[in-house]
């Protein structure tokens, strides 16, 4: 499993280096060709099957976090968000900014100095600051300038027997899946693609699939499970613990159903669980995927995940190793 | 001190989790760093940790010094277990809900669970709910592991803290994590028993860690009673300037102790501990306090027939968030004015002998 390694680093969309890295360095121990696009894509090129079809597999890098828009005579950082945030995760949490990671929290107002209506507003972003323990501005411009990427600080632990908790679980679980497809699993015949800035707009992946120019591919995801309190059980999305996800239809793809049958039927000849996600919201490289060229039929396959797009989201482990047996049964077949 | 020891000090004692009325590890860990520097360490049957270093005076008529700082900090418990194996909890001490979303935290059931408080992913909230009021009973805690287990390990009334590890920010010189409410004051009498480590001091010291403040400064009243010592100081934090928050209300981080002014405080320990800052070259700020103080101060003035009381302070911004944050100079600047008061103390508390005010 490479997620812990994977979520600890920083990796907000536009800024994936530091993923990139670790990624090439293990893309060196399996057979595929390896290059990176002009956008930061990193992509595999492997022999195709004799005389069949080529199937890309991709797995998003980028995650949610903030970027640094002023710096106050204070020394604290104002910011915008990168991708969708709920403001209101965001209080009271560490965070990395720039390049270097220099270490900072997300400060609010003590209770005690609140009036009581005041407390009743949730959070806006607008209210929110960095701050990184600057005496002043001066001393702040030192550290850090705006346009620096700022990620929630990487706290990957796991929790009782085979959970974790830690960040970008959205979306290094699907790199951490597609990784061990790729190292574990030299013969199969697939092509992949780490894509950039999913967050901001599946970027990355228009490009990746325009140069891999696949017949069909499977997008790799982490997605939300909500199957927690406060939220009919109807409403859940995805549950832990309960398999991969397919996705039939999200709000940016309507999916091949040729390829939905062709995983659905491998899962139930490998007798493997799998669910639906039973939500059609959010979007996901599977759109940037299906329209490239002239098309491509697509789906996604995801790992339940609760609580993505905060720092602190939850997983079971077993759902992503039935997600790895799902696909290579799949590709197998 | 060096700089690098302040921050460990800091660390280990903001890592420990100590929420009022279960602050057993955390008082450890301030024993652990007191016991080199005094005669004895004790617990009172209320639970507060008393390390007593005796002065050099005649038995006969000798006073005594208490410097007392609270080291229990703000958590939660555990109110019910929920189907799926979550929990609903409770705060200890004040919370802003807002302030949990998202927060990872430790169960401490029949063993330790790491846990996580849930926040539904934006894709399924609506606008409805983001605008909505937190509400601390609408918030749940998913520990991960199935159901029964949960059961089996998690009781209603179990208590709660933070999983936060303390960071140093760059430069070496503030510090952010949890419960710097009070684990700073705490430090600071570490800070001074060191400093009072080769320094004769005529007057009975009296380091004290008290329990239970953020509930109502419950451990002070009874260390108060139970020491009954000639003039005490509380050692706690004040709020540190940052936007939104400032005039007079909040102080400059990095620029020394702030020293309250107030009835809660005599006037004669505070000239004393200003002439001290001034004569010694202690940075130091001036808080104006209009009431009793919510700090170990109250507690200690009504004590018994009365107490002489004093209360400093370390500036601190976000107070009663996991990212509290203050400078280690100034909790550096504080534990060596509580070193010269112990030092020069007079206990002259005559009214009709108060100084003017300078």
């Amino acid at each position: 499993m490479y997620l812990e390694e994977l979520s600890n680093l920083p990796g907000v969309s536009g800024d994936e280096g530091q993923v990139r890295q670790a990624l090439l360095k293990y893309l060196q121990e399996q057979p595929g060709e390896v290059r990176v696009d002009a956008l930061g894509n990193v992509l595999v090129r492997r022999k195709a099957p004799p005389g069949g079809k080529r199937i890309m597999l991709t797995a998003h890098m980028d995650e949610v976090g903030l970027m640094v828009t002023s710096i106050e005579k204070s020394g604290h950082l104002r910011f915008e968000a990168v991708g969708m945030l709920d403001p209101r995760v965001l209080v009271a949490k560490g965070v990395r900014v720039g390049r270097e990671g220099i270490p900072g929290v997300i400060g609010s107002k003590a209770i005690h100095l609140q009036k009581p209506d005041e407390r009743r507003k949730p959070y806006q972003l607008e209210q929110l600051f960095i701050d990184i323990g600057a005496k002043n501005k001066e001393e702040a411009e030192k550290l850090v300038s705006p346009g620096d990427y700022v990620s929630f600080a990487g706290t990957f632990t796991p929790l009782g027997e085979g959970y974790y908790r830690g960040k970008a679980f959205d979306d290094r679980a699907g790199c951490s899946v597609l990784l061990e497809l790729l190292l574990e699993y030299p013969h199969l015949a697939f092509d992949a693609a780490f894509t950039v800035q999913e967050e901001v707009g599946s970027r990355g992946a228009a490009v990746a699939a325009y140069s891999l120019n696949p017949d069909k591919a499977v997008v790799l995801e982490g997605t939300s499970a909500a199957d927690i309190p406060g939220t009919d059980p109807e409403g859940s999305a995805t549950r832990l613990g309960e398999g991969p996800a397919i996705t039939f239809m999200d709000q940016s793809v309507i999916a091949d159903r040729g390829l939905v049958r062709e995983l659905v039927r491998a899962a139930e000849g490998a007798g493997l669980p799998y669910q639906y996600r039973r939500f059609t919201g959010g979007q996901t490289d599977a759109g940037a995927v299906s329209l490239a060229r002239e098309g491509v039929p697509c789906t996604v396959v995801s790992v339940p995940c609760r609580y993505i797009h905060s720092p602190h989201c939850l997983l079971q482990e077993r759902d992503l190793k039935l997600t790895v047996d799902l696909i290579r049964a799949w590709l197998e077949g | 001190m060096k700089e690098l020891e302040l921050s460990t000090l800091l660390t280990e004692l903001s890592q420990a989790p100590g929420a009022s009325g279960f602050e057993e590890e955390a008082l450890e860990v301030a024993a652990g760093y007191l016991r080199p520097y005094v005669d004895r360490i004790e617990r009172d049957p209320f639970g507060n940790l008393v390390a007593f270093k005796k002065g050099e005076a005649p038995e006969e008529g000798r006073k005594s010094l208490a410097l007392v700082a609270h080291i229990d900090e703000i958590g939660a418990m555990v109110t019910k277990l929920e189907p799926g194996g979550f929990l609903r909890f409770t705060s200890v001490g004040g919370i802003d809900p807002r302030t949990l979303y998202s927060l990872p935290v430790i169960v401490h059931g029949k063993n330790r669970l790491r846990g996580v408080i849930g926040a539904k992913p934006p894709h399924l909230l609506s606008q409805k709910e983001l605008e909505k009021e937190t509400r601390l009973e609408d918030l749940f805690i998913d520990l991960g592991i199935p159901e029964e287990q949960v059961q089996q390990q998690v009781r209603v009334g179990d208590y709660i803290t933070f999983d936060q590890a303390a960071q140093l920010l760059a430069g070496g010189s503030c510090l952010a994590g949890k419960a710097l409410d009070n684990r700073a004051g705490v430090a600071a009498l570490v800070v001074c028993a060191r400093e009072l480590e080769r320094v004769r001091h005529q007057a009975d010291l009296y380091l004290v860690a008290t329990v239970q403040e953020e509930v109502g400064v419950r451990g002070a009243i009874t260390a108060a009673y139970g020491l009954a010592p000639d003039a005490a100081v509380a050692v706690d934090v004040t709020h540190g300037e940052a936007p939104g928050i400032s005039g007079g209300k909040a102080f400059a981080l990095g620029s020394g102790p702030v020293i309250a002014m107030g009835p809660n405080i005599h006037p004669a320990l505070l000239q004393q501990l200003k002439k001290l800052a001034k004569e010694y070259r202690i940075p130091h700020q001036l808080e104006a306090v209009a009431g009793p103080t919510s700090t170990d101060a109250r507690a200690f003035q009504i004590a018994r027939q009365g107490i002489p009381s004093a209360l400093v302070s370390i500036p601190l911004r976000y107070m009663h968030s996991v990212v509290e944050l203050l400078n280690l100079e100034d909790l550096l600047w504080t534990g060596r004015l509580l070193a010269l008061l112990a030092r020069h103390l007079e206990f002259n508390f005559a009214w009709e002998e108060e100084a003017p005010c300078t």
